[in-house]
């Protein structure tokens, strides 16, 4: 249940994916009558690390929301449109969207550990997708809690509850709890909002690590950390409401020479 | 400044730290003896309620008295059968009040929007049935459990007439309880991939074990206070209970009885009514030890 499927995914579709692993194709999203987001068209290619930038409200976050369905929980959310993942269409709706979670993973603003312990925080995840062995779980745990820095820190106090942490531990373990699950696909929603500038720093580190292993889609407002960690860079902006993407493209060229007047004053910091 | 000396205005700088005025300590002053009087007043009946229960029955409690058949209307004897009788219509009680308030409570709080037309009804009726005096809870139970079903006067019929009685409590008390949880856990354990069913089970559930442990002491108080409703289901006989089916006399039937009935049986009602403080206060605080013994298991320190 929890091998890594990426390959198969591919070959399965029958549809080349090329190097991009997320694709989003004109997609709208709509809550009730009020459209918050149009005409997207976006890709994300693998192993890179994708920042949203754009003032709040633009439909970053909820553009997230449908990477992993977690908008089906929204009642009146509606989506228009096609959200491809290593060539599957996601929307469909013989997508197991437990599975799909489990593949896509997401890291919120604010760090949001289980009131368990530790340990519990991964283990729990773990089990409900099936991983019955105690030792396999324990290993996996190790590894997703070193990936993050975390095991050295926190190896003594596994049984302790996580909402002792720190807000920076609180939210690598949050990361580490994703990555237990392995997924291909990891969703950030200004994951160093809630945190003290070294902690971002971490974080960042950890991000920059990460990259390679899996495909990061970042929503940031600071544009500093956007190019500090970004390859790939894209960014919104709001007309009327509805938010829409105004210029995509590598990092370096949106932010040394973007070609949209909206780009230019945000990237000077002359808007938003 | 325009203020003249004497007339201090909002600006005047000068005169910020001059004492309020007579005319406002005054007030304060009035103030705090009416709420400390109050305070006092209701300690005061409390305190005389208990010690006069303890003054009057405490001279009466043996084991024998505890343990002992009930002699002569309860003049004589002990109460062994009514705490078994009592015991037991709790236990019932419990035994279908507590599963079908969680699941109630689970419903109404993770499957139904606030906004909800059934989740209304179901609300709306839950609080008026919380509202229904106990004595028709008592002829209700008396026609539909005793009667229609056959039960007859039975410590089920008793028990199964407090679950309905004590379920509204419940349930809404559990509902807050699922309800006080943060939002943070549903969406965290959704966007893992877990199931709504393993988000209640693992994460909700110990959340909202607080709010239940509070539906549990208001219920088991009530249940234990419970006079009316099962004068007319469990039957106040006064020998020992063979089966569930057997009616059997609860503590409060026995206090009634006692004071009203029983010429000279005044001391011995206290006794009883000291005893069911007792066991009431014995419960209530077994139901958060265990609630809190659960917890600790599940590491929920904040």
């Amino acid at each position: 249940m929890l091998t890594n499927t990426t390959q198969a995914a591919t070959r399965d579709s029958g549809e080349p994916a090329g190097n991009d692993l997320v694709q989003v194709e004109q997609l709208s999203i709509r809550y009730g009558t009020r459209c918050v987001l149009s005409g997207v068209d976006l890709t994300a290619g693998a192993g890179h690390i994708t920042a949203l930038i754009g003032p709040s409200g633009c439909g970053k976050t909820s553009l997230l929301t449908t990477l992993n369905r977690l908008c089906d929980l929204v009642s009146g959310c509606q989506v228009e449109g096609t959200v491809r993942i290593g060539g599957r269409d996601v929307r469909s709706d013989d997508v197991d969207v437990l599975q799909l979670r489990r593949r896509v993973g997401m890291i919120f603003q604010k760090p949001n550990p289980f009131p368990l312990s530790i340990r519990r925080n991964l283990d729990l995840p773990l089990r409900e997708h099936g991983l019955t062995d105690h030792a396999e779980r324990m290993e996996r745990i190790e590894t997703a809690l070193r990936s993050v820095g975390l095991w050295d820190e926190v190896k003594d106090r596994l049984e302790t509850s996580a909402l002792a942490l720190s807000g920076g531990q609180q939210q690598r373990l949050c990361i580490a709890r994703a990555l237990a699950l392995k997924p291909q696909v990891l969703l950030l929603d200004e994951p160093c909002s809630a945190l003290d500038p070294i902690s971002t720093g971490v974080i960042e580190d950890l991000l920059l690590r990460l990259r390679g292993q899996l495909t990061q889609i970042v929503v940031t407002h600071n544009l500093a950390q956007a190019r500090r960690i970004a390859d790939d860079v894209a960014f919104f902006w709001t007309t009327d409401g509805t938010g829409r993407l105004v210029e995509r493209g590598p990092a370096d060229q949106v932010f040394a020479s973007p070609q949209d007047p909206l780009t230019q004053a945000y990237v000077a910091g002359r808007s938003g | 400044m325009t203020t003249t000396p004497g007339e201090p205005g909002l600006l005047d700088h000068a005169n910020w730290t001059v004492r309020p005025s007579a005319a406002h300590r005054g007030l304060d002053r009035a103030v705090a003896v009416v709420v400390w009087s109050v305070a006092a007043a209701i300690t005061l009946v409390f305190a005389w309620l208990v010690g006069s229960i303890v003054w009057r029955g405490a001279g009466e409690i043996s084991w024998g008295y505890l343990t002992g058949p009930v002699l002569d209307a309860g003049r004589g004897g002990g109460i062994g059968p009514v705490l078994v009788s009592t015991l037991l219509i709790l236990l019932v009680c419990l035994a279908v009040s507590v599963p079908l308030g969680l699941g109630t409570a689970i419903l109404l709080a993770e499957f139904s929007p606030r906004q909800n037309r059934f989740g209304r009804l179901v609300r709306r009726s839950l609080d008026v049935l919380a509202g229904v005096p106990s004595i028709v809870f008592g002829l209700f139970g008396n026609a539909f459990f005793c009667v229609w079903l056959g039960m007859g006067f039975s410590i089920v019929s008793g028990g199964l007439t407090l679950a309905c009685m004590v379920l509204p409590i419940l349930i809404r008390a559990t509902e807050e309880g699922f309800r006080s949880v943060p939002d943070d856990y549903r969406l965290a354990a959704a966007a893992l991939g877990m199931s709504r069913t393993a988000a209640i089970r693992h994460l909700l559930l110990p959340a909202a074990v607080p709010g239940l442990v509070v539906g549990l002491v208001l219920g088991i108080g009530r249940a234990l206070a419970e006079t009316a409703a099962l004068i007319f289901t469990s039957g106040y006989v006064t020998r020992m209970p063979e089966s569930l089916w057997d009616s059997g006399r609860s503590l409060s039937i026995h206090i009634f009885d006692l004071s009203m009935n029983a010429a000279g049986g005044n001391d011995r009602a206290h006794a009883a009514a000291l005893v069911l403080i007792v066991l009431l206060l014995a419960l209530n605080g077994a139901a958060s030890w265990m609630a809190h013994r659960w917890l600790h298991r599940q590491v929920m320190t904040a």
